[in-house]
């Protein structure tokens, strides 16, 4: 899967959760909680639905590599071994 | 004869908009079954029926709205004949005072009234937006019939726009009222929980005690936990929080019930209301039920369903209805403090913060260690500062053996 497949489905994921977030405005390089009001709730059911879409592990101790949406692509990009 | 009334969803509902029956004339209805929804300022609510019966004669129409207490329909009791009950049924006694008279005039409906023939047999649960709901009622459109394409199936708003502009004939709404637009919808919440917080402000003295809890021992066992699980059983440290909570009130009844005629009511039940933000501003607090018994899989399952339904539009009465305290936990992204506002009847609510690390001073050394601060809001009719404080040390304790709330 290419980058840019993954963003989309990181986006998705995203707005599935919080549909009142605008692509356009949201800084991939910038802490994605700061910019999106996600509860520890939301978080992780972000993390579960990226999980269940690209069969990627996400063991807790990696939460804390997930700050930014680039961080979260770069990671499932790793995970994915493309 | 029995009177299916609307029930009290909380101090901030005093009315609601019947959206639809769930069942229609010569139904059985099962004790907890889904009869109705009713939509209340805050969101559109399942109401269930609290005793078993046959449907005799539906009172009120959909669209019309209605005060907590009036007779929403009549059931006849297990064994009872139908011409007893309804011969027995006089207007006056089925609909209160304030009742619009064209409630009753609904009492005359045909025995297949205007509801599809599916929702006398419910469907599985579907998750729908209040918004979605409410626009489907108002253009006429079967809910059960709309394709959810939101998180999880959920029924958006944009599903049924769709669904409305796809139908060539939409049949009208027997609409009385008119439900809420989106923008009022947010301003009756806003009104209806400046009025509970209000009369709380107004009639509860509230007294606050606060206690920083370390939670190095949790948040280790819970780590040791979740990482032999699944993603999706994995913990979350509000559901080892709320766990705490529940057991600790049995030590202190004074803290967990209703205050209500000028006098304290204690619950043997320990129902969480747990504060639950709404994406498009407000809240809500439905209740994780039994919280004290259950094991913290169950709890995180249960609360998991709980804000999942809460934002999607369907909780139950009961759920509105049932807390015996409320759990404001603002989260990893809140502040470290929060004292909050009792929500009457009730008599206390826990407030935690954000788990934060902070210096902390031990065998004479100083080391990071985290933490996170518990605050209890409480009712000075019912308890003292005293016992308050005593109930956030057994907090702090209980949460320094988490694997004993793991049951």
């Amino acid at each position: 899967m290419k980058e840019t497949e993954i963003r989309a489905v990181a986006l998705a994921t995203l707005k599935s959760i919080a549909p009142e977030v605008e692509e356009d405005e949201l800084r991939g390089d910038r802490p994605l909680r700061n910019q999106v009001d996600l509860d520890s709730m939301d978080w992780l059911n972000f993390l579960l639905g990226l999980h269940e879409k690209l069969k990627v592990e996400i063991p807790e101790a990696d939460y804390a590599k997930l700050i930014t949406l680039d961080d979260v692509v770069a990671y499932l990009l790793a995970k994915t071994g493309r | 004869m029995i009177e299916f009334k609307l029930p009290s969803l909380g101090a901030d509902m005093d009315e609601g908009t019947l959206l639809e029956w769930k069942v229609r004339p010569g139904d059985a209805v099962k004790k907890g079954q889904v009869v109705a929804i009713v939509d209340t300022s805050k969101a559109a609510v399942d109401v269930e029926s609290w005793q078993e019966g046959i449907v005799a004669e539906l009172i009120v129409a959909p669209g019309e709205k209605i005060p907590v207490g009036a007779v929403l329909a009549i059931f006849l009791e297990p064994g009872e004949l139908r011409g007893a009950a309804i011969s027995a049924t006089s207007p006056a006694a089925a609909a209160p005072a304030a009742q619009p008279v064209a409630a009753t005039a609904a009492a005359a409906l045909p025995a297949a009234p205007a509801i599809p023939a599916t929702a006398a047999s419910p469907s599985p649960r579907r998750m729908v937006s209040p918004a979605a709901r409410k626009h489907a009622q108002e253009h006429g459109i079967d809910i059960d019939a709309v394709v959810g394409t939101g998180p999880h199936g959920a029924v958006t708003l944009d599903d049924v726009e769709q669904a409305a502009r796809a139908a060539v004939k939409p049949a009208a709404a027997p609409t009385a009222a008119s439900p809420a637009a989106p923008a009022d919808k947010n301003a009756e919440m806003r009104k209806a929980i400046a009025a509970a917080m209000a009369r709380s402000k107004r009639e509860i003295p509230h007294y606050y005690v606060a206690e920083t809890i370390p939670l190095a021992r949790a948040l280790a066992w819970l780590q040791a936990e979740n990482a032999q699980r699944s993603m999706a059983e994995r913990l979350l440290p509000a559901a080892l929080l709320l766990k705490a909570v529940a057991v600790a009130l049995k030590r202190f009844p004074e803290l967990n019930g209703f205050f209500t005629e000028g006098a304290f009511h204690a619950s043997v039940k320990a129902h969480l209301g747990v504060a639950i933000s709404l994406r498009q501003g407000g809240l809500i607090a439905p209740a994780l039920l039994d919280a004290d018994t259950k094991p913290l899989t169950q709890l995180m399952q249960d609360l998991t369903d709980l804000v999942k339904r809460c934002r999607a539009g369907s909780l139950r009465s009961s759920e509105m209805s049932a807390p015996t305290i409320t759990v404001t936990n603002l989260g990893d992204q809140g502040t470290e403090q929060v004292f909050g506002v009792i929500y009457p009847p009730q008599v206390a609510l826990v407030g935690f913060g954000r788990i934060v690390d902070r210096p902390w001073a031990e065998n004479g050394a100083l080391k990071a260690m985290p933490a996170v601060t518990a605050s209890l809001s409480a009712d000075h009719r019912v308890s003292d500062g005293h016992r308050g404080a005593l109930f956030l040390i057994e907090l702090r304790e209980l949460l320094q053996r988490p694997e004993e709330l793991n049951r």
